[in-house]
């Protein structure tokens, strides 16, 4: 076990995949001499070379739609989005391309590439730099979507998701970079839990709170304040926002009976509004209450001295659990 | 893929075997070797890139632009009769496709536009997967690996990027094929063929961006993509281009081969404008009468393509009651052969709607898939399960 950022576990990670498979290639903006903007590519080009490890001109789609080709070509291109709200140029690519080749030529070409988006707000960032834009592509048939909340995750997931067939989008929440935590180098990606398999944090049995990305350590946060209230809260990790594993929510739930599903993006038409209405559909009887969304507001990502009203923390968080609880909060006493 | 040198002579690369010591780069008319009454122009830079092209050669390029024409008014037929829900035509566009296509070698790889029929034919495609994806059995027609060509792009301009990106593939590989991307003048406008021109030339990749100035991107003229001539737009990419009679097909062999030679070679990407013209409609859903004069069309008409090969061959004595009638046989063949593997098509099974979405198991679309399942499985027939009103 090794003490690492989370940047470092994900540096890691592609190492490896680059070592293991001679058909991995990195290409990105700036992710070459300089190491990616948040250095998660750091020393790669200078271990692996220009040709392993490529930075690109500044052009999303481009960057996206030769990975396309590489992948025609047998390679298993990894592309760096330098910030999520630069991932738009490339959504043509993405939804059109990446996610259907695989349908198109039912079957004949596989797109296993990976496309990593450091995304989520928290660090001050201007315009553009801090949006949350999993749920446009969890709603296009043909990609995955993944996102990680702990350096073990990172390190693991990024294997996983780069030896993957289909197209992964790889959710990085930047604001955890710096986290340290555990990682065992030595855990083999293929006998590791899959990607798309979600993780119980913490076990509880009065409400389950369910987060993905930047929000799992809040949501771990609020679990802990919850039990000095003698409030037991089951928190889960997601890790895959598509497909979602229900199975493991729908054990939750029908343990708990309460559901508060969080995240940073908007909430009308996000991926809480998707849990919220699978798991009635799924447990419905087990329900005590109906579920609640604890998110960011339906706004542009706001300029950084009013994000962190934006931002779900652990207080509006326990204020959601009050509210799927019965206990008195913000919203008592309001109807509808 | 490692960068290529930004600053590299444009034109300076074309030495070696096989081609002249100082090949053509961008010239500012039109590159014609036969006029539209059929006469051999000679031309110094461009026929020696031609000196394999023996009579023979000549009657089989002919033959080659009679079948797709024939193949292009068959399946127009075909959508007329209600076989087919839509199809692109080419008409006008034979020598193009012809002419770049019966320069590519097997290894090399083809990302086209939905109009490139007459490419894909010369890459060997099976009649029947031609109208496939126009039938709606299938979302596309072949295994891109069997003919080593993608298959047909709707999204106009994207496959520039593809061909690109293969292109680095076939660089890292070290590799001597090359990819060859097709695309019309309304391409020129995305940006993903802009974005495409600056990654092939700063990783000087062995790609031809081959574009048929066929002047309508449906109804939008070219001099609303372009107020100069598109070839010049390469040169500001720093990619050499080359600008050719899109209807005469020993210019676009010729100019073909110039720009694989280069890729081959290591000299990157060039920019062919074949220059031609769409002489039917967009597709067979356009009505072109609503947007452009007659008389151009028939300025256009006296430029065709087929019938200038054909007074080519008629000069040299070689266009015979024997030679048209074996054409004639020959499109004829093919497109009954194209029109029974049409009609004959199975239909696909309902459960075939969630096939390939994903190449690993996925636990969403598993769960809808066992539930349609079942629901078909209510019905006696599962063809019953979709009403009239649901299939439309």
């Amino acid at each position: 076990m090794t003490q690492m950022t989370f940047a470092r576990a994900i540096n890691t990670g592609l190492r490896k995949s680059l070592e293991n498979d001679p058909k991995v290639v990195l290409l990105g903006e700036d992710i070459g001499a300089l190491g990616g903007v948040f250095r998660v590519t750091d020393g790669l080009q200078k271990d692996f070379g220009k040709h392993r490890v490529v930075d690109t001109p500044l052009a999303e789609s481009a960057i996206v739609g030769t990975a396309v080709g590489l992948a025609y070509r047998g390679y298993r291109p990894v592309v760096e989005i330098q910030f999520d709200g630069f991932i738009y140029p490339a959504f043509d690519q993405i939804v059109s391309q990446v996610a259907k080749l695989h349908y198109r030529t039912r079957g004949a070409v596989k797109m296993p590439i990976t496309i990593r988006i450091p995304f989520g707000g928290g660090i001050g960032s201007p315009e553009h730099h801090s949006e949350s834009p999993e749920a446009y592509f969890t709603h296009t048939s043909g990609l995955r979507v993944v996102t990680v909340s702990n350096p073990q995750d990172a390190h693991t997931v990024i294997q996983q998701a780069i030896s993957c067939d289909d197209p992964v989008l790889y959710f990085e929440p930047k604001r955890r970079y710096h986290d340290k935590g555990e990682v065992d180098e030595s855990v083999d990606p293929r006998t590791a839990a899959p990607m798309d398999q979600a993780r119980v944090v913490t076990d509880g049995t009065h409400v389950t709170l369910v987060a993905y990305g930047p929000l799992v350590k809040t949501a771990r946060d609020a679990a802990i304040a919850a039990a000095d209230e003698g409030i037991s809260i089951e928190v889960i990790d997601l890790r895959s926002l598509s497909p979602v594993d229900y199975r493991t929510v729908v054990a939750s739930v029908r343990k708990t009976g309460r559901l508060v599903v969080t995240h940073e993006a908007g909430q009308s038409g996000g991926l809480g509004a998707e849990v919220a209405a699978s798991i009635t559909e799924r447990c419905f009887y087990y329900l005590e209450a109906a579920p609640v969304r604890v998110t960011g507001f339906d706004i542009p990502y706001p300029y950084s001295k009013l994000e962190m009203h934006h931002l779900p923390g652990l207080d509006r968080i326990l204020d959601g659990v009050d509210r799927a609880l019965g206990r008195p909060n913000s919203l008592s006493g309001l109807e509808g | 893929m490692g960068q290529g040198s930004a600053s590299a002579p444009i034109a300076a690369d074309f030495t070696g075997a096989g081609g002249p010591a100082e090949p053509p780069g961008r010239t500012s008319g039109l590159v014609q070797l036969i006029t539209p009454s059929g006469e051999r122009v000679s031309h110094p830079e461009f026929d020696p890139w031609l000196q394999d092209i023996t009579d023979d050669h000549l009657c089989s390029l002919f033959e080659d632009m009679t079948v797709i024409r024939r193949i292009d008014v068959e399946a127009t037929a075909l959508q007329r009769q209600g076989e087919l829900a839509l199809w692109p035509p080419l008409l006008g566009q034979e020598a193009a496709q012809i002419g770049s296509g019966r320069a590519l070698r097997e290894d090399d790889f083809v990302f086209s536009s939905y109009r490139e029929n007459g490419v894909a034919y010369c890459r060997g495609v099976d009649l029947t997967d031609i109208v496939r994806v126009w039938r709606g059995n299938a979302s596309s027609g072949w295994d891109p690996y069997s003919i080593n060509m993608a298959t047909p792009q709707i999204i106009i301009g994207a496959q520039t990027l593809h061909a690109t990106g293969y292109a680095m593939g076939i660089q890292n590989d070290g590799a001597d094929s090359a990819a060859v991307t097709y695309f019309g003048d309304g391409a020129t406008s995305e940006g993903d063929l802009n974005e495409a021109m600056v990654f092939a030339a700063s990783f000087q990749v062995p790609v031809v961006f081959f574009c048929t100035n066929n002047h309508w991107a449906i109804s939008e003229p070219v001099r609303l993509q372009s107020h100069i001539q598109l070839a010049d737009r390469a040169t500001g990419f720093g990619i050499p281009s080359l600008r050719v009679d899109g209807n005469d097909v020993l210019a676009v062999m010729a100019a073909t081969r110039v720009a694989l030679d280069r890729a081959r070679r290591g000299g990157g990407p060039t920019f062919i404008e074949a220059v031609s013209y769409r002489m039917g409609p967009h597709t067979t859903a356009d009505d072109p009468t609503r947007y452009r004069d007659a008389n151009e069309l028939e300025d256009w008409a006296a430029k065709d393509p087929v019938s200038r090969v054909a007074a080519l061959l008629d000069r040299k004595g070689l266009l015979t009651a024997e030679l048209q009638q074996q054409v004639r046989d020959k499109a004829d063949a093919v497109a009954r052969e194209m029109r029974r593997g049409c009609t004959t098509m199975p239909d696909p099974q309902p459960l075939d709607v969630f096939k390939h979405v994903y190449s690993t198991p996925n636990s969403w679309l598993d769960r809808q898939q066992d539930h349609y399942a079942r629901y078909l499985a209510s019905f006696g027939d599962p063809a019953e399960a979709v009403s009239e009103e649901g299939a439309r």
